[in-house]
């Protein structure tokens, strides 16, 4: 909160010239990209937007439109708080972000009705969801607030983009294990009704693991993730 | 007797975490002590015991296709139902500055315990969560909603409350290093959840 002070007293115009001085993805913003795909990933590390990324990762397409959706809401929410962010009373903050964030919502919502209209239909509420995300919220909080335009904007496809490479390899589980497809097509081989009718690996008697397909198995695959993630990268690992 | 059936099957068959996954974050985040877990959960009963009804109120004089007509007829086929995300986000926000306010003045330390959670149950999926179900589910009467939002928040509640007293145990335990803190949790609630399964396909 109080660099976040500091910062508000200055004009943001000086900001944004001081800023155009570094090339435009020098070092530290390629971090910003960088890093939340693994050190600082929204969902495994940071503990943000967990809600929406488990009901979606059932099959893949769902959860390759929800990371899209995503990115879009988030790039463009904080380029947004980032413009006016030296024009928002801090005690209504959060109003202001919701707004900000809804009306985005919004548009994604108007946009999946009419190009995509069967993925949001399975989607349902969870594109609605986007608005309490609290990805979004939390990088608006901590970041966008706080830093430039060009930064936030960097920041927002950065830890969009770790939460969809999550998203998309768990679904990537649930889809291949629950229903032997990958984004639709049957990379297994075809399941008939009697073994001889069936082709791949369901003629030597495989069977799909129907736990995949339920929520919980969900919490389990990030949970395994959580696992494999932290034992490959020790600093991440937690007291207790 | 419909509405102890509506009641019970929000609370365990349609468990807003458990189910629908909803409210993840202030879950995983607020867990760790039972108390605090207890007022987070008190809070959420609440504010989605408010805000659902209110929301249903809007929904039906305002939102839903034709649902101006009761101004004058010629609204008949005013459709206003893409603006649902954000008067019902609007309506939340406000509810939960009232919730804070009154939290500050009555439970200061509740109040420093909870922290940055209070302000966050805004954004907390639950409560959006119960008023867009409860859009989809057309219920028949406000009743019925508020009994749904409550019922979802009694819900929340034992659902936060029973993995903070397992995290408060699982303290003494021996957990693998890279699994400790979130990865355990996230396995737990796993688990849990199959648990909560079980109760699928009762009809009381």
């Amino acid at each position: 909160m109080a660099d976040n002070k500091t910062k508000k007293e200055k004009s943001p115009v000086v900001l944004f010239v001081a800023e155009e001085k570094e090339p435009l993805l020098s070092k530290k913003n390629r971090k910003l990209l960088s890093d939340p795909l693994d050190d600082n990933n929204p969902i495994t590390v940071q503990v943000l937007g967990i809600c929406s990324a488990l009901a979606i990762t059932v099959q893949l397409k769902p959860a390759v439109v929800m990371a899209i959706a995503v990115m879009a809401v988030m790039a463009f929410a904080n380029v947004i708080v980032s413009l006016i962010r030296n024009l928002i009373p801090n005690r209504i903050r959060i109003i202001v972000q919701l707004v900000v964030v809804a009306a985005l919502v919004i548009l994604v919502d108007q946009v999946l009705k009419a190009f995509a209209y069967d993925v949001s239909k399975e989607l349902s509420v969870f594109v609605g969801l986007i608005i309490t995300n609290c990805i979004v919220m939390g990088r608006l909080e901590a970041f966008a607030l706080g830093n430039g335009v060009w930064k936030s904007f960097l920041d927002g496809i950065g830890n969009a983009a770790g939460y969809g490479l999550i998203l998309i390899i768990v679904a990537f589980f649930r889809e291949l294990l629950g229903s032997g497809k990958l984004y639709g097509y049957e990379v297994l081989g075809h399941k008939g009704v009697t073994l001889a009718e069936s082709t791949g690996l369901y003629a030597l008697g495989y069977e799909n693991n129907g736990l995949m397909l339920l929520s919980p198995a969900a919490l389990l695959v990030v949970g395994v993730l959580i696992w494999v993630q932290r034992s490959r990268n020790r600093k991440l690992i937690e007291k207790n | 007797m419909d509405y102890v059936n509506l009641f019970v099957r929000s609370i365990f068959i349609e468990n807003m975490v458990f189910a629908y996954f909803l409210g993840m974050c202030s879950y995983l985040a607020v867990s760790k002590t039972v108390k605090t877990a207890v007022g987070l959960g008190a809070a959420v009963i609440f504010v989605l015991g408010i805000t659902v009804p209110i929301n249903y109120w809007l929904d039906t004089y305002l939102l839903r296709p034709g649902a101006l007509s009761w101004l004058s007829p010629e609204y008949a086929d005013v459709d206003l139902s893409f603006l649902s995300f954000i008067m019902f986000i609007a309506v939340i926000a406000s509810m939960v500055q009232l919730v804070e306010m009154i939290v500050e003045k009555f439970a200061p330390a509740l109040y420093g315990a909870l922290g940055i959670f209070l302000p966050l149950i805004a954004v907390n999926c639950a409560i959006l969560g119960g008023s867009l179900f409860m859009q989809q589910k057309d219920f028949g009467g406000v009743s019925e909603a508020g009994i749904y939002g409550l019922g979802s928040g009694v819900g929340w509640f034992l659902a936060i409350l029973a993995i903070a007293a397992i995290r408060e145990k699982i303290a003494y335990s021996n957990v693998p290093a890279p699994l400790r803190g979130l990865g355990i949790t996230f396995i737990i609630t796993g688990l849990m959840a199959l648990g909560f399964m079980s109760f699928m396909g009762i009809k009381l």
